[in-house]
């Protein structure tokens, strides 16, 4: 029978203080996951009451001008409340430092300064939806964002603020993964999750500071009328497009590259197989990095940007397909006559490979000059970022928040409801979002919080698929939290997997291992080593 | 304490190196404030950013020991400058051409199609009704 | 953790570092991290000027004289004088010369303050003659269009860089005062190697802005 260590990282020091201002990165970690799941229920909820105005055409329960603001708070909160810091900062930040054998990241300080700043900008957001809220979309355009009446000030300085907790976990991911290894631990001996943060922190670190100029730009803008963005004063409103989409495209990769990190994980320990092409997958994560800032152009093609120049981003869009595609190859490859066993994390990294597939390819759909024209600024688009991000970032989270769940509370959730969970995600997701490809594709535009008759079994259909996803969630959120209490304690190793992390107690001691740990093998040594299952 | 490495084996860089570079720096200060007030058209600027680069390099090299430091430091500054550079060429190929913007355009290709023959009302099949959503 | 006594020569190693090497040299890279965020968050900036210069050549030209080249290149030789004690007071504390170090660092601390107070005046005068950003732009005196872009363009460069010496100020009269109560030594002087790296940034920085803005030939 399993037990729980008497003494954890959970119980060593108690009260509220003991938690607020930790240096420990595990519980850093889950004040961040706490946090982020809150953004999350509130940009749920703000999708929710999006997809109930479209239930029918015309207005339902909401004006249009609350309509506008709705769907930009669901893309703010969502973006920069959730997924930028969701892998990273909580799953990254519990699991960096014990996949590389350390007993800390290299800055703890830095890492609870950066949870602080986190709430602080956090704040800023929530006070601009008290008053106001900004109706401008997530994207912040100029000259709308600087004409409208709306808090636009009160969110782009929240947003400014958080880009520094999001620079202060990479430059601390960055520093950690260079000087904390454990003896033994060499570059390619990292977990490919460990290379995930790695590419994904550099993207933090060189593309935060532009979007933290671009925000303090706009701001001016509104403030001081520097007349920068105006064209009324000679200035460039598609300049600001340059500035945000040189940030925002390469944090669509600081979204989805720690989720690939978490997928080459689970399919190697649930396929009990060596992963295949581990330098291949590594290396393609840092090619997407740097691809990724090649890019931005592609969200102008229709914004007045020269043939030659849309042709050009157009190409090196569609370079980004190869590092991709060799990441799902390579996974594929991993899987073929392994022995697959289908726990829930599994279930996610199969559901990962599946929606993120069709995420990816719509994508090049969009990267193509023609076809773009037609699908600009319709319900394809938005399809195809939900796919990518909760079809993929999502369900990588989820499944690696089931994956590690036991690690962090040493207890096990309820498998039967697990597999009840997912399988309402997963229809519920398709249903919601494969309908909006078809009705991007037939000419509907995205934000508008009406529509022609002919769209309105689509729509109606999506918006059911929304509510059975919100079931998936609910039970999920249940079941989870019971665990935490109530599940069966896990044992060190639930899983049998050969990574770090799984070599010490679940919930594992303050600082980590008992003593300093040297790896004799590598993360996915299957062929030679498997371990037992603690359950 | 021996004078010219400290206990982790730092290198300490003599005050002569220091002294040279700040002279240096305030040579190529004088440098370009000079080059400014001849007349060379659009060399001016290439001039005073060449210079600029110059100091910044003696500023990086000496004063910010990139030369004696660990190496993995002057990738992370030459990274850097090279993202930088990325983001200012490719919105500077955007700017420059943007004026160039579907030549095609001007004539249309095929004149005899339907959105061009404005006075007759479309003869298509789609029934024209009216489109505007109704409220509840 | 890194505070406190400065007896005994591993005090300022913290429980998760197990050498002190290590612990500086995740120091200093934390530090150049930081400085490439840097160098990109100002580089948004020098890709707005390059953006508007190109569009208005000869505005940019026209709006430029009427920056003091004299008190420009004043502030130059302070900010790069200042940056050769910084990288001397270093070079003290790694001799262990506590008490020349602590006054090159208050030189540094001086001068960076002397271009404060050119920079005050320079901006005050700009004030007075309504050359000033945006829609707050009164002057007339110059020729070409939307001279207001230049002075948006000025204020927001010099601006964020005077943040960035007062931001400097703070770290270097921190380390100052550090030093004085003999926390640093050859043994182990971070803080102070630190807000050098960042110290040195400022006047490269600098040393881009004065010609781009001063000097359009
Ligand atoms: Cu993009």
């Amino acid at each position: 029978m399993n037990k729980i260590p008497e003494v954890n990282y959970l119980n060593a020091d108690r009260g509220i203080k003991s938690w607020l201002f930790t240096l420990d990165h595990k519980r850093i970690g889950l004040l961040y996951l706490f946090s982020i799941m809150a953004a999350f229920l509130l940009g749920g909820v703000f999708a929710i009451l999006i997809r109930l105005e479209l239930l029918g055409p015309g207005k339902d329960i909401m004006e249009a001008r609350t309509y506008n603001q709705i769907f930009t708070l669901h893309g703010a909160v969502m973006i920069f409340l959730f997924i930028i810091p969701s892998i990273p900062a909580s799953l990254g930040n519990f699991i960096l430092p014990q996949m590389i054998g350390a007993k800390d990241v290299a800055f703890p300080r830095l890492n609870l300064l950066s949870w602080w700043i986190y709430m602080f900008g956090a704040i800023f957001a929530v006070i601009s939806m008290s008053a106001g809220s900004v109706d401008t979309g997530w994207t912040f355009y100029t000259p709308y964002s600087t004409t409208t009446s709306t808090s636009v000030v009160a969110m782009t300085l929240g947003i400014f603020i958080l880009g520094f907790s999001s620079i202060f976990t990479g430059l601390n991911f960055i520093v950690t993964i260079h000087k904390m290894r454990a003896p033994g631990q060499t570059w390619f001996r990292l977990p490919l999750f460990v290379w995930g943060l790695y590419a994904t922190a550099i993207i933090q670190v060189l593309a935060t500071p532009v979007l933290g100029i671009t925000v303090l730009l706009l701001i001016l803008e509104r403030v001081a009328g520097i007349g920068i963005f105006d064209p009324a004063m000679g200035g460039d409103p598609v300049l600001f497009q340059h500035f945000f989409w040189f940030y925002s495209h390469p944090a669509v990769y600081i979204m989805i590259l720690p989720g690939m990190g978490i997928i080459s994980e689970l399919i190697s320990t649930f396929s009990q197989k060596k992963i295949f092409g581990y330098k291949a997958i590594a290396f393609s994560s840092l090619a997407i990095a740097f691809i990724s800032f090649l890019v931005w152009g592609h969200h102008m093609f229709v914004s007045g940007q020269s043939q030659l120049a849309s042709a050009i981003f157009s190409f090196l869009t569609f370079l980004v397909g190869i590092p991709s595609g060799i990441k799902i190859f390579n996974w594929l490859a991993t899987l073929y006559k392994g022995k697959i066993r289908f726990d829930t994390p599994m279930l996610y990294a199969f559901s990962f490979l599946f929606l993120f597939t069709i995420g990816g390819l719509t994508g090049m759909f969009l990267g193509t000059l023609a076809t773009d024209v037609h699908l600009h600024d319709t319900y394809f688009v938005v399809a195809h970022f939900h796919f990518v991000m909760v079809g993929g970032t999502v369900m990588a989270f989820f499944g690696g928040l089931h994956y590690w769940w036991p690690k962090f509370w040493g207890r096990m959730y309820n498998e039967i409801w697990a597999k009840i969970s997912i399988a309402f995600t997963f229809v519920g997701f398709n249903i919601t979002f494969l309908s909006q490809f078809l009705l991007g594709a037939k000419g509907m535009p995205r934000r508008y919080y009406s529509y022609l008759e002919q769209f309105q079994s689509l729509h109606g259909f999506s918006s059911f698929g929304s509510w059975i996803m919100a079931v998936g969630f609910i039970i999920m959120a249940i079941y989870l939290i019971y665990a935490v209490f109530k599940g069966p304690p896990a044992g060190d190793n639930p899983w049998g997997a050969l990574t770090f992390e799984w070599r010490t107690t679940s919930p594992p001691p303050k600082e980590n291992f008992k003593e300093t740990p040297t790896l004799t093998h590598g993360p996915y040594d299957y062929d030679k080593i498997i371990p037992k299952r603690t359950i | 304490m021996s004078g010219h490495s400290t206990h982790e084996n730092r290198h300490v860089v003599s005050f002569k190196t220091y002294l040279a570079t700040g002279t240096a720096l305030l040579i190529l200060t004088a440098a370009t404030v000079g080059v400014s007030f001849i007349k060379l058209g659009g060399w001016n600027a290439i001039a005073a950013v060449g210079i600029a680069c110059l100091k910044a390099i003696l500023v990086a090299f000496v004063f910010m020991h990139l030369l004696y430091d660990k190496k993995i430091f002057l990738v992370i500054f030459s990274v850097a400058i090279i993202f930088l550079t990325i983001f200012l060429a490719l919105t500077m190929f955007d700017i420059l051409s943007r004026g160039e913007i579907y030549p095609d355009y001007e004539e249309p290709i095929e004149k005899n199609a339907v959105i061009y023959k404005k006075a007759e009302p479309a003869p298509t099949g789609e029934p024209v009704e009216d489109s505007t959503p109704k409220n509840h | 953790m890194t505070s406190g006594n400065s007896s005994g020569h591993r005090a300022h190693l913290a429980h998760h570092f197990s050498e002190s090497s290590q612990q500086s040299e995740s120091a200093r890279m934390g530090m150049w991290i930081f400085i490439l965020t840097e160098v990109l968050l100002f580089g948004g900036l020098f890709v707005a000027y390059t953006v508007y210069r190109s569009a208005n050549p000869e505005m940019f030209y026209n709006a430029h004289k009427h920056l003091d080249i004299h008190l420009g290149t004043l502030n130059t030789i302070v900010l790069i004088t200042s940056s050769l004690t910084m990288a001397l007071a270093i070079r003290s504390i790694q001799l262990n010369d506590r008490k020349k170090s602590i006054k090159l660092l208050a030189t540094t601390f001086a001068l960076a303050a002397v271009f404060l107070i050119v920079k005050y005046f320079e901006y005050s005068h700009k004030f007075h003659l309504g050359q000033l950003p945006g829609k707050f732009y009164t002057y007339t005196g110059i020729e070409g269009s939307n001279p207001h872009i230049f002075f948006s363009v000025y204020f927001m460069m010099t601006g964020l860089h005077g943040i960035h010496v007062i931001a400097g100020m703070i770290a270097i009269s921190w380390v100052m005062r550090i030093t004085i109560q003999g926390r640093l030594s050859s043994e182990y002087y971070t803080p102070m190697e630190l807000t050098g790296l960042y110290w040195h940034l400022v006047d490269m920085i600098w040393i881009f802005l004065f010609p781009l803005l001063y000097l359009i030939g």
